[in-house]
């Protein structure tokens, strides 16, 4: 009797670069192409693009990309593991073949139990049927039987809390109710293995909480459950283990604190001296009035839970401005935020008459940095107006808090928001 | 700690070559799945329309109207001495539904891309799925040619009960030709727009609008490899009792009809492990 619910050996997945862009394959290239070298040509066409592998040898490596590469771990039954990665690390990809909708390039995996797999909530929901219609649609496509989801009909339309809009076409639904109705389905899924991708980001708050409530539940009922997320906090709360993968490649697999603090703290740059932000990338939506040039970090890194952080922030005013206001955000390395602050909020200062083309300093002053301890990120953005768009957005890098807090192996469960108090001061350079 | 472990499935998930295996067991696993999706298709179909189900006797009424015009009177096309309307009606109802059947199903994998990307089950449910909600516009529009039987007094012979063979090679054609259009729609969207053209060339391949006792003797059995021609001749002597009998050319179709289906599947099969990346 083998204890062992999941085995994964050397999987890789080799994807053709560009493939997935150019879609709309036709099938004219493909028989000009065979009008140029005639019989090898029209073979190709009759197996479409099939085993990639074998034409890598005559193309360049560069068209290909292994988007999973010598993974290999096992998965005892009952255990909950968790996935994480930055995106394109390959998480879905991993999904993806262990849920049989895309084959491996090479390795073999095993799964021992019947499987489901959630990638996606509400696949399949059609907008013309009604929220009742659409329950047994939902379920038999994630692989239901039509007794089973008889059984729990009431439990789903409770859970989702639709009970009169059971029979409202859903493409009348708002989008809460939509998507409680599609995760609502999925959670009364319960075969004995569960592979899920990042589902739990759905609804609002309250609704968040329940999800990851009745998670909490998949796993104490002994199932075995993949989790791919990145919401570490999630991760360190259900799983025992995790597995850390950086571009296709299995980089970590430990107990889920371990593999959650490896992933934080590495590969990105912690802010130190000046930093030039002048040619950093923006986001495509800001005015551009403002540039933010660069910022001198005056305070020593790592920093100490409850010391000081001070940093000068350098902009030019590129386009005629009445007013410029400069702030800080704090985001947690999942991506979660966690502070905003402007120079201007209580009425703090912010720069009325500015002159285009002159470079101005904001002298920043974090008297006690209470984040609790790890790493964050740090995203320096400028705004013309009190209810404008971002003039300017720049990610400037991160920072560590060290140090010992009351409870310090529960800092990652928490929820703590924290509003720093934050001294400015504007003066003009150039 | 786990008692069901001798029933507990294995999946092994590698890569494989070549020519895969039909496995329709695990078709037969997911068979409720192939019915709520064909459900679905046609609780769909004639949402938010004022006449609804009227429009699957609407549509080939008006086509026999307008053929009985066209090439009964005006063209006088010879119909077996059979009354034009029901000698097109008859021809018209396998027809319709091997039409719509096949380029539904030629369309339905890049029309399910969503599932394909997001859900694993076997592939082939969903041109299967998608031949099955026809049969009800053409049980409906059935009915409509019971009525006329009764208008132009045909008595159906023995032979009638030839039909449901006539019928399940029109479905096993239609899928077998949705399999090869579907699969190859996946790598190529140059069928979606070859599809309805196809279509029309197809139907006047076929004995709709004219008796196949028109074609001379001696190319019959070449005209019998359109699997349809076949089909339609057929549906047309089983109703009826008169006009030509299928004969030889049956045969010929029967065995293109075959040909078409195993192929199509072992084709969609050999495919199938592709789509979730291309689609």
């Amino acid at each position: 009797m083998s204890d062992i619910a999941i085995r994964v050996e050397n999987l890789g997945k080799l994807y053709k670069i560009g493939a997935r862009q150019r879609r709309h394959d036709t099938l004219r290239d493909r028989i000009s192409d065979a009008l140029l070298n005639p019989i090898k040509k029209v073979v190709k066409i009759a197996k479409g693009q099939r085993n990639p592998i074998k034409r890598e040898t005559s193309f360049s490596t560069n068209d290909y990309i292994w988007a999973l590469k010598d993974v290999s771990f096992d998965v005892k039954r009952g255990e909950v593991i968790g996935i994480i990665g930055r995106n394109g690390a390959g998480k879905t990809t991993l999904l993806k073949i262990l849920s049989r909708i895309t084959e491996p390039t090479k390795g073999r995996a095993e799964i021992l139990g019947r499987v489901g797999s959630l990638l996606e909530v509400g696949t399949g929901f059609h907008p013309e049927l009604t929220g009742r219609e659409n329950i047994y649609l939902n379920g038999a496509i994630l692989g239901m039987k039509k007794s089973d989801i008889e059984r729990k009909f009431d439990e789903i339309v409770a859970f989702a809390e639709i009970e009169k809009f059971l029979d409202t076409p859903v493409k009348r639904y708002s989008s809460g109710m939509y998507v409680r109705l599609a995760f609502a389905v999925a959670a009364h899924l319960d075969p004995e293995i569960l592979l899920v991708d990042e589902v739990l980001a759905v609804g609002d708050a309250s609704f968040q909480k329940k999800c990851l409530g009745k998670m909490g539940d998949v796993a104490k009922e002994g199932r075995t459950v993949l989790f791919v997320s990145h919401q570490m906090g999630a991760i360190a709360r259900l799983c025992g283990r995790a597995i850390l993968l950086e571009q296709g490649i299995q980089v970590k697999i430990d107990s889920a604190n371990k593999v959650i603090d490896h992933y934080l703290n590495k590969g990105t740059k912690s802010i130190q001296g000046f930093i030039d932000l002048s040619s950093c990338p923006r986001p495509p939506h800001i005015t551009g009035h403002i540039r933010i040039l660069g910022a001198d970090i005056l305070t020593a890194m790592p920093i100490e839970f409850g010391a000081a952080l001070e940093l000068k922030i350098i902009f030019r005013i590129v386009k005629p401005v009445e007013y410029a206001e400069i702030y800080i955000n704090i985001f947690k390395m999942d991506g979660s935020a966690v502070s905003q602050v402007g120079s201007g909020d209580s009425c703090g200062p912010v720069l009325t008459s500015a002159e285009v083309g002159k470079v101005y300093g904001v002298s920043v002053q974090v008297p006690e940095c209470r984040w609790l301890p790890s790493v964050y990120s740090l995203v320096l953005s400028a705004t013309i107006g009190p209810s404008c768009g971002s003039a300017d957005v720049v990610e400037a890098g991160t920072f560590e808090i060290v140090g010992n807090v009351s409870d310090p192996s529960s800092f990652v469960t928490r929820y703590d928001v924290y509003r720093p108090r934050v001294n400015w001061k504007y003066e003009m350079l150039l | 700690m786990n008692p069901n472990t001798v029933d507990t499935p294995i999946i092994q998930i590698q890569p494989t070559k070549g020519w895969a295996s039909l496995q329709l067991r695990a078709l037969w696993e997911y068979r409720e799945l192939l019915y709520f999706l064909a459900w679905r298709d046609i609780k769909v179909r004639y949402k938010q329309t004022v006449l609804g189900a009227a429009w699957a006797i609407i549509q080939p009424v008006t086509t026999m109207l307008i053929f009985t015009i066209i090439f009964g009177r005006l063209a006088r096309i010879p119909s077996d001495n059979i009354p034009y309307p029901i000698f097109s009606f008859c021809a018209l109802l396998p027809w319709n539904y091997f039409a719509t059947a096949f380029s539904r199903s030629s369309g339905s994998l890049v029309n399910n891309a969503h599932l394909i990307s997001k859900v694993y089950f076997p592939r082939l449910v969903i041109p299967i799925s998608s031949l099955l909600s026809g049969l009800l516009d053409f049980a409906i529009a059935f009915l409509f040619l019971i009525g006329m039987m009764f208008y132009y007094h045909i008595v159906p012979t023995i032979s009638i009960l030839w039909l449901p063979v006539f019928m399940l090679m029109a479905i096993a054609t239609a899928l077998g030709v949705g399999l090869w259009l579907g699969a190859l729609d996946v790598l190529y969207r140059d069928i979606g727009y070859l599809v309805p053209f196809l279509s029309q060339i197809w139907m006047y391949a076929t004995p709709v609008v004219y008796p196949s006792s028109l074609i001379p003797e001696k190319w019959r059995l070449i005209y019998g490899l359109n699997p349809m021609a076949g089909v339609v001749e057929g549906f047309r002597w089983a109703l009826i009792g008169r006009g030509t009998k299928p004969g030889p050319m049956l045969l010929v179709s029967a065995f293109v009809t075959i040909i078409l289906l195993v192929s199509g599947a072992f084709y969609f099969r050999r495919m199938e492990k592709t789509f979730a990346d291309i689609i």
